[in-house]
């Protein structure tokens, strides 16, 4: 959707001096050349998405942009004058402000302390709270928000969203000309992603530069003025978005075309018997949950934060467990009150968090590999030197099968990229020979060939009959990979709707209308 | 209902909802040590008749005994709020004693020489502690125990028994009163105050709780991460100088146990973290920790009082120590270490 | 790759890469100790030198490196053990009262102290894991209540000696022994329990979770990890091996009241100096023993160098301060 005012812009920001621009900009890191002469222009009021591939250096660049690296070649220009940084406090106080994809916040201290830390308003040393609180209230009320956040509220208490909304706040009392920011929508759902996208129309407007990383391609389409494409650390393209199609911009990514974006979905012949129902279960969070999972199916677990996925999976998988109800798996009565009960009983649950609650990041890939292997055995069982239980070749066998990119599995998992490390994550629970897998955002902040990856793994799964819960904020992944959907809304079950259903009805479902409601409303026959 | 009962309902709520927020206020570890003097009170009465607390100057004691631990208390807080540790304070309250009772040798005009010469080692002590921890990367428990070895060493090498003595203007520290108050307990609280101001009320507080809180966001924010942290050690040093400085006013001579037989290193970290200050850092007051420097006058004077065995007592004070981090821990979800 | 002639100097300057990148492998405990124990062995020669000498420096070496074993894999999970410094004081103290000079208490003192250190450990395990006190704050607690109890239950001195048979652990050589002459039975100990410490460690399901609950405690709950069941085997095992190391310590050094104080201390120290990260994940056997070994040979080194013992405490605290940052500084390089 272009509108004039949006083309104007554009074309006058082309006559007009870039807000930053970067010439020739090299970096090395030993044994790697993470930026070859890169040379780059961004223009204020324009929205400039950055993409690639894990290891196109994307995030090098930024992180020299900000202050946080110095190239080893090349300038930067801030508004056509040559600068320099050494620390990204620098950076910040010239008007560049970088928002990384883990905040840069402290959860102990009010919103007010976290914008202005390091700068806080003082008299000789001594702290002026209330000058500092006003302030924070200046800069909130630019945002719009100075009603939804409170410059007294401790940040722990504010959601992910509220959060990313602090840090844009900083950004701003930094008077930033350029804001970048990292998968700024990797840990928000829809509604949120549209709020933020708003806001960023808003700075838009106001004259700023904004320029993000992304990997999810819808969002740089829906919201993007330009697309550059790194690879390998060289600049590939810069183009206008309303100029290409995404497929164009996904070869340029990879270097070649990537023959779907999801694998097909199932067949009515592959669903097998109902391998786990529930019927009415509840705990301290969810109510009356009930539903039916098949051999062999993709139930897709569609909702709004705070809508009870995550706290689905974990009830399932005995994190927290369902206190009244009943669940039975493979037809039989069972409760599920422990992680290692939910293991014996072959669920397997690929967390949200990977860095968290997936890997151990200090140790080896095989370890970590064979954590539910050795878990559920007897403590005192002797392994092999290899480090596995029984056979020799479980762990290379494993590597095969997820496709991990690496050299060796003695290496530590930190040194992998987010897609190898998820790929760690998954052989761990095809070792466990899980039925049952839960997936909670199984994509979320990976590249596109490690996510394309990771859906033709898990479509796999389930051709070899494994039943797949997979819980996604990103409706594509739920439509392109459910054989159902499940659409949760307030802690309960709102309902089901079948496959490739459209994303208004799953929206207006996850926001508490029903099914009629979206085959009457107007939004319904609007383009996907 | 009427309208003037209406009213007075709406006031009487209004009055009770300010007194909430006011007790919210209260850190949780004083409850701890109201609970503590009621045990206390009952133990009273049932084995010495109800003649301990009878006794007017019984809280007067408990305040005292308190001062020590409470001083040196307020530095250790600050140094966990950094996210760091402080295992040198024991030995430096002994070097402390040692060398400014030496140093007077009795005489009043020495006093001054004294008490710079202590601040400066103290002082010192401070620097090398937090130049180990931020430069040379030294884990914080590691370079503060190889500090107190070293001090440990010299005062040992150089002090065997009791050394010189305070003149009696200096005892003013440790006996004296203003009014009806002691001098120690005053000196308490001012340093409390200090410590809660510097926390609270400056740059350098916020600066602290930023680096106990994530030192890699305080140091993007362009905080000086290695100066904060060096000054929170050099005001912990400080604050076990004047600890030392109570201590051998009111022993009127120096002695080299005096740190570790006080358990003064471990307490402190023990009523810092009783008071609801995370080990992990960037979080926390000492106000709270004041409130565990009590509970543990309070255990004192009662275990002195009814004549426990000193064995016995530290027996109770391990187990306290646990049974009062446990009130806080055991309802929280993640799992310890 | 082309192919080119690989001449002379390059393959010299080759294996020369090649043996630099297995000496920046080697973990910095070992050349430090090397270091120290060949100084040792230049400025005495009849005691560093030779068998005899090497031996006794095990014997004396011994009880602290069975003591670092336990602790380190306390520290690779993640927690920190304060109290088997005072175990050792309760063991000497305890078992001092328990003899009543007579040998044949001796085997059935040691079994009943290894059975309070099974209780000890138990402890410190259920309320790390149960009531969920830190193990920093847990650990500290217990050692007031051992020492306490240890001095309360003596009467604040040493009831009696240890008899003979009771010492011969810490104190006694096998004799005529071909090549070495007399082996320490400290040394025996510390070989038999580093072996099964190694295996256990190394070559079991149990080892490899010590490490993961100490890496990320959450990742290995979701993975099925009865977190709480191997940290308690874990402080069990330590205890164990404090009372072990307690009875090696007081055979060798006989009953005194202030012994095992700072023992605790220079245990975590020593699994540092070896390696281990304190926060856990990391954590090596050997590493650990050398560690030990290489604390002991500091503190011979500055005895030999005519150093009263005040300063022996002074110069060991720079030393462990060097050592540690020395490690850490390597270990950030190769990063």
């Amino acid at each position: 959707m272009v509108n004039v005012a949006e083309e104007t812009i554009i074309n006058t920001a082309e006559a007009i001096q870039p807000t930053v621009e970067v010439q020739h900009i090299s970096k090395r890191f030993p044994g790697v050349v993470a930026l070859d002469d890169v040379s780059l222009q961004f223009y204020p009021g324009e929205i400039h998405a950055v993409v690639g591939e894990n290891g196109a250096g994307k995030s090098t660049l930024m992180k020299i942009m900000s202050g946080a690296y110095t190239p080893d070649a090349g300038t930067i220009y801030l508004g056509g004058e040559k600068v320099s940084f050494s620390h990204p406090r620098e950076a910040q106080l010239k008007g560049v402000s970088i928002i990384y994809q883990e905040f840069n916040l402290l959860p102990e201290r009010t919103v007010a302390h976290n914008i202005f830390l390091g700068r806080e308003p003082s008299n000789l040393g001594a702290l002026d709270t209330r000058r500092m609180n006003k302030q924070a209230i200046v800069v909130l009320k630019e945002l719009g928000v100075e009603k939804m956040i409170s410059p007294t509220a401790q940040v722990s208490s504010l959601s992910v969203a509220e959060q990313q909304l602090v840090e844009i706040a900083k950004a701003i009392s930094f008077k930033a000309k350029v804001l970048i920011m990292d998968e700024p929508t990797a840990a928000l759902t829809y509604t949120e992603v549209n709020l933020l996208n708003d806001l960023v129309g808003r700075l838009k407007q106001r004259g700023m530069s904004v320029i993000f990383i992304s990997h999810r391609l819808k969002e740089v389409f829906d919201i993007a003025d330009k697309i550059t494409v790194m690879k390998d650390g060289k600049l590939i393209k810069t183009v206008n978005k309303k100029d290409v199609a995404p497929a164009e911009v996904v070869f340029w990514m990879v270097g070649r075309t990537l023959d779907h974006y999801f694998p097909p979905l199932g067949t009515p012949e592959d669903f097998g018997e109902v391998v786990l129902k529930v019927k009415d279960a509840s705990n301290q969070i969810l109510k009356g949950i009930s539903f039916e999972l098949r051999k062999g199916e993709v139930l897709g677990v569609a909702g709004l934060q705070g809508s009870g996925r995550t706290e689905l999976a974990q009830a399932l998988f005995g994190v927290v467990p369902f206190k009244s109800g009943t669940m039975e798996l493979h037809g039989k009565a069972i409760a599920i009150k422990s992680p290692s009960r939910a293991i014996r009983h072959k669920i397997g649950f690929v967390t949200e968090d990977r860095k968290s609650e997936g890997i151990a990041s200090r140790q080896p890939i095989r370890d970590n590999m064979l954590l539910t292997v050795r878990a559920v055995r007897f403590l005192f069982g002797l392994i092999l030197k290899d480090g596995t239980p029984s056979s020799r070749r479980l762990v290379p066998m494993l590597g095969k099968q997820v496709d991990i990119r690496t050299d060796s599995f003695d290496r530590e998992v930190q040194y992998l990229s987010g897609g190898n490390q998820q790929k760690v994550v998954l052989a761990k629970w095809l070792a466990s020979d899980a039925d049952v897998f839960i997936f909670d955002e199984p994509t979320r902040g990976i590249d596109v060939e490690s996510k394309a990856s990771i859906h033709d793994m898990i479509r796999d799964l389930t051709k070899k009959g494994i039943a797949v819960l997979m819980i996604s904020s990103e409706l594509p992944e739920i439509i392109g990979m459910s054989d159902r959907i499940l659409v949760m809304a307030d802690r309960q079950l709102a309902g089901e709707l079948p496959a490739q259903s459209r994303e208004q009805e799953i929206m207006l479902m996850a926001t508490g209308h029903s099914k009629d409601d979206a085959a009457e409303s107007p939004a319904a026959a609007g383009v996907n | 209902m009427t309208t003037a009962t209406a009213t007075s309902h709406n006031e009487l709520s209004k009055a009770l909802g300010y007194i909430g927020v006011w007790i919210k206020k209260i850190p949780p570890v004083y409850f701890f040590l109201i609970l503590v003097f009621l045990a206390g009170g009952i133990l009273d009465q049932v084995l010495a008749d109800g003649q301990i607390f009878k006794n007017p100057l019984i809280m007067q004691n408990i305040v005292v005994r308190s001062v020590a631990l409470g001083i040196v208390a307020v530095g250790q807080s600050l140094v966990i709020i950094g996210a760091s540790i402080d295992l040198s304070v024991a030995y430096t309250i002994s070097i402390t004693a040692v060398m400014s009772s030496y140093i007077m040798q009795g005489d009043p005009a020495k006093v001054p020489t004294a008490i710079i010469a202590v601040f400066i080692i103290g002082a010192a002590i401070g620097i090398v502690n937090g130049v180990a921890i931020t430069k040379l990367k030294v884990n914080p428990f590691i370079a503060t125990l190889g500090t107190s070895l070293i001090i440990k060493g010299i005062i040992n090498a150089t002090f065997s028994n009791y050394t010189g003595s305070v003149p009696k203007s200096f005892e003013y520290f440790g006996y004296g009163t203003i009014g009806p108050i002691p001098v120690s307990i005053i000196i308490l609280f001012l340093t409390v105050t200090v410590g809660w101001v510097l926390l609270a009320r400056t740059k350098f507080g916020a600066h602290l709780y930023g680096v106990g809180g994530n030192a890699e966001v305080a140091r993007l924010s362009g905080v000086r991460t290695d100066r904060v942290l060096i000054g929170a050690h050099i005001i912990c040093s400080m604050t076990a100088v004047l600890a030392g400085l109570f201590l051998v006013s009111q022993m009127r001579s120096g002695a080299p146990w005096v740190g570790p037989n006080g358990v003064y290193d471990l307490n402190s970290i023990a009523t810092t973290v009783i008071g609801g200050t995370a080990l992990s850092g960037g979080k926390g007051g000492v106000w709270s920790t004041l409130g565990g420097v009590l509970i543990f006058g309070v255990l004192e004077t009662l275990f002195n009082q009814l004549g426990v065995n000193p064995y016995l007592k530290t027996v109770f004070q391990g187990a306290i120590i646990v049974m009062a981090v446990a009130s806080y821990t055991i309802r929280s979800k993640k799992e310890a270490a | 790759m082309t192919t080119t002639t690989v001449s002379p100097t390059n393959q010299f300057s080759k294996a020369l890469g090649k043996i630099w990148t297995w000496i920046k492998r080697v973990p910095p405990v070992y050349p430090v100790f090397l270091v120290i124990f060949i100084t040792l062995g230049i400025i005495n020669p009849t005691k560093y030198q030779s068998i005899t000498g090497i031996m006794a420096f095990l014997r004396t070496a011994s009880p602290l490196a069975v003591l670092a074993i336990g602790e380190m894999l306390v520290l690779a999970s993640g927690g920190f053990d304060l109290s088997i410094g005072s175990i050792v004081t309760l063991v000497v103290l305890v078992s001092s009262k328990l003899l009543a000079n007579d040998p044949a208490n001796a085997y059935p003192a040691i079994l009943i102290m290894l059975g309070i250190g099974v209780i000890i450990g138990l402890l410190n395990g259920l309320i790390v894991s149960y009531l969920k006190v830190p193990s920093f704050i847990t650990t500290l607690g217990m050692m007031l209540l051992v020492k306490g109890s240890a001095l309360y239950y003596v009467g604040g001195a040493p009831q009696g000696y240890l008899t003979d048979n009771w010492r011969a652990f810490g104190r006694n050589y096998f004799e005529n022994v071909p090549v070495l002459g007399r082996v320490p039975y400290a040394l025996i100990i510390l070989i038999v329990l580093s072996i099964i410490t190694y295996i256990v460690f190394n070559r079991t399901n149990y080892g490899k979770q010590i490490l993961m609950i100490g890496d990320n405690v959450r990742a290995s709950q979701l993975s099925g990890v009865k977190v709480r069941l191997v940290r308690i085997i874990t402080f069990v095992i330590c205890a164990v091996f404090a009372i072990i190391g307690g009875v090696m310590t007081g055979g060798y050094g006989g009953v005194n009241v202030t012994i095992g104080e700072g023992y605790e201390m220079q245990a975590i120290a020593a699994g540092v100096v070896g390696g281990v990260i304190l926060g856990g994940g990391k954590g090596s056997v050997p590493n650990a023993i050398f560690g030990a070994f290489t604390l002991q040979a500091i503190v011979n080194l500055l005895n030999l160098l005519g150093l009263p013992k005040p300063y022996t405490d002074a110069v060991q605290g720079l030393i462990i301060i060097g050592a540690v940052a020395y490690v850490g500084l390597t270990s950030q390089r190769k990063k």
